[in-house]
């Protein structure tokens, strides 16, 4: 068994790109599940959004790249008021159940045939981050070259769209933040804890969970914008309900309520992740067999892999509620 | 528990300007701040609320007195948003309504408490006062982003709020989460985080229920000093102790009608108030009726 490599990959997932725009949709998720208790499972339409926002730019509309990122913006803008003007106004529930099923309907859309002219069906979008990348090269970082020092060697290509992965991570973190420990964020915390109550002191509770759910869902399109400038493509698959999940699985790791958690979250689930991983795969490189009985081939460690990330959900959920970062008394899953 | 041995200018003056209404149901007040017309509001086959006529006094204590399922706790939804009525309108302080959203209602100063205690649990004291405060600037996502916007404000919104908490006695619990309060803590906090809205009109929804007997004693006092500063205050009870002790006067609702009105006294020997209360046969035993 190869442990250094093992190692190596491991600590790269840690800080890789998949923890950036894991982080990105996380603190995004954190606003609307975390702070106003809104439950959006749909965190992976947010983040097609802003991935098909610039794709289009280049495949549909051909206009400049950089006209993406608004165009991105606009899509997750109404999306959120699709989803939400209808079902703010009922219990949290039903948001969740609109919000599941907008996410799907939006990746059967952009794969299907019948669209294929403006979204490229099951294929995606390829080749449209070249502008993003002349920016990095403009400041002196070599796509192919390799940059970094013992296990944190990346192409120049990572390297640049890591640097802006984090970068926005920072920002977006200290903005939210901010927000939080202002009086808006105060009454997107009474939201979460009794809706009426806050009614009755005079606020528009309904506008209120509307702001909530849009800033989220603009962060989880900036977190999609990363993860397709990264791949350099867009496929409506990465876009399924698993990856929402993954999301909220790896926010609960860190603590709902607290953007450290939300941030540290998703770096530790990519570590465990990708040890897992490989570490299964080395293990099951020959079928893993009792008797004539196979337990386990290589073909199943994805499977596996799964398995063990929906335990670690449970385990957290029975030991530690609040996350690794979160606070017991104030946010805890309670199954009220 | 004593009744109010000295009465305050305010009290005074409520109860002189009640004396002139006569005791029956609906009747017109020199002065009313709330006025209610034919609302109505059912439930499936069920009519939860029917009042014809009600008003309720400016600078007064008003009782809402009933059996359970009377209709009390709904005509409250209704006339602060909650619930919208079915037929029938409402006028508050001058104002005509319709179909107002509850935090509408608390802009324009009717602010309510609830029957079961809505303490935000999982925010520290301060904090559940501080929300209190209405026309906030940094209630805006933009302008929470820039602490300069809404600092200074956010100083005189504590100043206020530990002054009611000084108040309430509950500055000892500033910084505990709300959920380490007591059940009669919690009311006390449910009524000062009211007080930060600077209503005109309070609603309380049976502000004793679960209280004990030493803070019913102190609930009573903060409830009259509501009225003392000039505010109205509207409240639904059943310790009839407490209503014939604080109120200046008492509407009584059955079966979703307002029966009877009048001052306490009067409502205390008034038949069609014992009768809704213990029955028509009351005193009575239950074998005389049967053949």
């Amino acid at each position: 068994m190869d442990w250094s490599l093992i190692f190596e990959l491991s600590l790269k997932g840690l800080i890789g790109i998949n923890a950036v725009y894991f982080a990105i949709a996380a603190i995004g998720l954190n606003v609307q599940f975390g702070y106003t208790g809104l439950l959006n499972f749909g965190q992976a339409g947010f983040m097609a959004c802003g991935a098909y926002g610039l794709g289009m730019t280049a495949h549909y509309f051909e206009i400049s790249f950089w006209w993406g990122i608004p165009l991105g913006i606009l899509f997750s803008l109404l999306l959120g008021l699709l989803m939400g003007i209808p079902t703010l106004r009922l219990r949290a529930d039903y948001l969740a159940i609109v919000t599941i099923a907008a996410a799907e309907i939006i990746r059967l859309v952009v794969r299907s045939v019948r669209f294929k002219h403006y979204f490229g069906g099951s294929d995606g979008i390829n080749r449209f981050a070249q502008p993003f990348r002349e920016v990095g090269a403009d400041f002196g970082i070599d796509q192919t070259q390799l940059y970094g020092f013992g296990p944190f060697t990346f192409t120049g290509r990572e390297l640049w769209t890591m640097i802006v992965g984090w970068s926005l991570v920072a920002l977006i973190g200290y903005l939210v933040y901010k927000l939080m420990k202002s009086p808006w964020g105060r009454v997107l915390k009474a939201i979460r804890e009794d809706e009426d109550a806050v009614r009755s002191l005079g606020k528009n509770v309904y506008s209120y969970k509307m702001q909530s759910l849009l800033l989220g869902g603009v962060i989880g399109t900036i977190s999609g914008m990363i993860f397709a400038l990264d791949r350099g493509s867009v496929q409506p698959d990465n876009y399924s309900r698993d990856v929402t999940f993954y999301i909220l699985t790896a926010l609960v790791l860190g603590g709902v309520a607290k953007v450290s958690g939300s941030i540290i979250g998703p770096m530790l689930f990519w570590l465990i992740f990708t040890f897992l991983d490989n570490f299964l795969r080395q293990v099951a490189d020959k079928p893993i067999k009792i008797g004539n009985f196979t337990i386990m081939q290589s073909t199943q460690v994805g499977q596996v892999n799964f398995m063990l990330v929906g335990l670690t959900l449970i385990l957290l959920m029975v030991y530690r509620p609040q996350g690794i970062f979160g606070n017991r008394q104030e946010m805890a899953f309670d199954g009220r | 528990m004593d009744a109010e041995t000295t009465m305050s200018p305010a009290a005074r003056m409520a109860r002189e300007a009640l004396a002139t209404c006569a005791a029956s149901p609906g009747v017109a007040k020199p002065d009313p701040i709330l006025v209610a017309d034919s609302v109505r509001r059912k439930f499936g086959g069920i009519t939860a609320v029917d009042v014809d006529h009600l008003e309720v006094q400016r600078g007064s204590i008003t009782a809402l007195i009933g059996p359970n399922g009377a209709g009390k706790t709904t005509l409250f939804n209704l006339l602060t948003g909650f619930d919208s009525v079915d037929e029938g309108r409402w006028s508050f302080d001058g104002r005509s309504m319709g179909r107002a959203a509850p935090h509408r209602m608390a802009k324009l100063g009717m602010v309510r408490t609830f029957q079961l205690t809505k303490s935000l649990t999982k925010l520290s004291v301060i904090e559940n006062m501080r929300l209190g405060a209405t026309e906030q600037i940094g209630e805006k996502w933009w302008n929470g982003l820039i602490d300069a916007r809404w600092r200074k404000q956010e100083a005189a919104i504590t100043e206020r709020a530990e002054e009611l908490l000084e108040r309430f006695k509950l500055s000892h619990m500033r910084d505990e989460y709300a959920g380490a309060l007591s059940g009669g803590q919690r009311k006390l906090l449910e009524m000062a985080r009211a007080l930060m809205t600077n209503p005109i009109l309070v609603m309380l929804d049976e502000p004793m229920a679960g209280v004990n007997p030493a803070l019913k004693q102190s609930l009573n006092e903060h409830i009259r000093g509501l009225r003392d500063e000039g505010m109205t205050v509207l409240f639904v009870e059943h310790d009839m102790d407490m209503v014939h002790d604080i109120s200046d006067w008492v509407v009584v609702m059955a079966e979703g009608r307002v029966i009877a009105e009048g001052t306490p006294d009067a409502i205390s020997s008034n038949p069609a108030v014992i009768d809704a209360y213990l029955g028509a046969h009351q005193g009575r035993s239950l074998l005389e009726d049967q053949p």
